[in-house]
């Protein structure tokens, strides 16, 4: 026993107390548990700290911070270009879609808008990416219940994606394509006909990942009617992306607002579900690949000629101002505002990631569910770590 | 255990010994940024499988691992947790700095809460650079621990003698027929 002055000490013994009044009519014990902050559930970093009644959760509250890399402070000291090789890394899993909605603000400011064919080859990275991202989100919720094949399967074709960014931007993993003003570089030759022949293969992976998945009972009965979030609550909590569209929602910034992009010359639908459940967010998941190979698909056909990049100075130094452009990421809205005083690197940046916000309903959604739910639960509601803490 | 202790193996058993260890490696995952889907597609997928290398990426708990991969940035919030974990492996235990976070910082060199390099909290064997590495870097990471491995004096190993830190791109040790450099 430590000095009672010890204030974490007085916590952890008040805790310890809270735990033994609760419930007291059926004389169960309370019990503290700790999900993470190294747990494979949690996609990282991420800690839960759950106060149990038996096997339901009587209180939980995410702890995060154990990734903060102080991104909006680093931006402060870098130059424009450099930002966008720092803001790959927020959503690791989808890095070319972080970078867009950052060039676009920083564009805005400059009032300079990229060439035909540049919107065009963003808008098909940025698909690309966002396949890469929610395909790996599809193999890993099998990993969570309990089935271990359909991993393999997301590993496999998701290796095709990346291969294709690799090839157009040279970077696996962290492209820092993006310029202000259009792209580094043009499309590689045969890059066409490769991303038709890879997005087949995405159809089919999607086809098998519904068969095995989505049509298996086990998989059914420990998703439908968990953790399910009504359609007033998920706007209250600020969701965003699938979780919010899987809640009844029809909003999608990608139809819904007017940038610089090419989603609107391509047909392609938003898909809701009314349950709000976890089945119902992965649900949407799924259809949404499906629909990301349709745009890219669609996209491939009507490239533009011209250029891939519009006239800037070599030397980038921002006009003074202050803008917001948000887009839809893979997770969920994500944005940047940026406020310029005319020097080459931004003065102050604000990001809104799309999982900080999407993680601030676990307390209210984990509070009487049952110990195994919350990994459904967690794994359903998909955030990544680093979208999380910045 | 007395005689790997003291050093006083035979010659022919430490090579055994260091034959089996090295192909049996348990490596425990610490996945934690950028690097821990590259070091899940080296583990987990099929196209890079570590298994083929004698690796076995599923020990339940860090003390039944042999080898630990710290892949991706170490935060200071997180560095107890990471010292604590490392104390819990048992001897003789080997680490991978996987990723430019892990081993110096990397992109976030002047940020205020990053710690620059796990190897300020723990030692490190085999630093694998790049940001993230590819999986088939992690793998040639692995290789070249299982080649120290080889060539290894138990005992000074159990005591926790002789440990310098390898580079995956270090030019010197791969003209020497790619057998890395055993101090003591």
């Amino acid at each position: 026993m430590t000095m009672l002055g010890d204030r974490q000490q007085l916590a952890y013994i008040a805790a310890q107390a809270a735990d033994a009044r609760v419930n007291v009519e059926l004389e169960t014990e309370g019990m503290t548990l700790n999900i993470g902050p190294q747990h494979p559930a949690t996609h990282g970093t991420l800690r839960i700290i759950a106060r149990l009644d038996g096997e339901q959760v009587v209180w939980a509250e995410p702890s995060a911070g154990y990734m903060h890399r102080g991104y909006e402070k680093l931006t402060e000291v870098r130059t424009y270009p450099q930002v966008t090789a720092l803001v790959n890394r927020i959503d690791w899993l989808g890095s070319f879609a972080n970078e867009v909605p950052f060039i676009l603000a920083a564009e805005k400011l400059m009032g300079v808008e990229a060439p035909a064919r540049a919107q065009h080859i963003r808008t098909i990275l940025f698909e690309l990416s966002r396949i890469a991202n929610v395909s790996l989100f599809l193999g890993d919720l099998g990993v969570q219940l309990g089935a271990v094949t359909p991993v393999f399967f997301a590993f496999r074709d998701r290796e095709y994606v990346l291969n294709l960014i690799e090839a157009a931007t040279g970077g696996r993993f962290h492209p820092n394509f993006d310029r202000i003003g259009g792209l580094k570089d043009d499309l590689p030759a045969g890059f066409i006909d490769e991303t038709r022949m890879v997005m087949k293969k995405l159809r089919t992976f999607c086809d098998q990942i519904e068969d095995l998945l989505f049509g298996n009972e086990i998989f059914q009965s420990r998703t439908r009617g968990i953790g399910v979030i009504p359609k007033d609550v998920a706007l209250q909590y600020g969701l965003s992306g699938a979780n919010l569209r899987a809640s009844g929602v029809d909003w999608d910034l990608r139809r819904d607002q007017e940038l610089p992009m090419a989603w609107n010359k391509a047909d392609w639908k938003v898909w809701t579900h009314p349950d709000g459940d976890s089945f119902a967010r992965c649900w949407v998941r799924l259809q949404e690949v499906r629909e990301s190979t349709k745009i890219v698909d669609q996209l491939l056909d009507t490239i533009p000629s011209g250029p891939v990049m519009a006239k800037v100075p070599k030397i980038i130094k921002v006009p003074e101002g202050e803008a917001w452009v948000s887009t839809e990421n893979p997770l969920g809205e994500m944005g940047y505002y940026v406020v310029s005083q005319g020097d080459q690197g931004p003065f102050r940046v604000k990001i809104r990631s799309a999982s900080f916000n999407n993680i601030s309903i676990v307390p209210w959604l984990l509070k009487g569910v049952y110990v195994p739910d919350i990994i459904t639960i967690l794994a359903s509601l998909y955030f990544i770590l680093g979208d999380i803490d910045r | 255990m007395g005689l790997v202790d003291r050093g006083r193996l035979p010659k022919p058993l430490t090579s055994l010994f260091n034959l089996g260890r090295s192909y049996s490696l348990w490596v425990y995952q610490w996945g934690l940024a950028c690097c821990a889907i590259e070091m899940g597609a080296a583990f987990g997928s099929p196209r890079y499988d570590v298994m083929r290398l004698g690796v076995i990426p599923l020990p339940a708990s860090p003390r039944q691992a042999d080898l630990v991969v710290i892949s991706g940035t170490v935060t200071d919030k997180m560095a107890p947790a990471i010292k604590r974990l490392y104390e819990q492996m048992p001897e003789p235990k080997y680490v991978i700095s996987m990723g430019s976070c892990a081993n110096c910082g990397g992109p976030y060199w002047d940020s205020y809460s990053v710690t620059k390099g796990v190897d300020q909290i723990i030692p490190v064997d085999v630093y694998v650079p790049g940001c993230p590495p590819r999986p088939e870097a992690l793998l040639e990471g692995i290789v070249l621990l299982q080649q120290r491995i080889k060539n290894e004096d138990m005992g000074a190993r159990w005591r926790g003698e002789g440990t310098k830190p390898m580079n995956v791109v270090d030019g010197e040790s791969a003209e020497k027929g790619g057998v890395p450099v055993v101090v003591n």
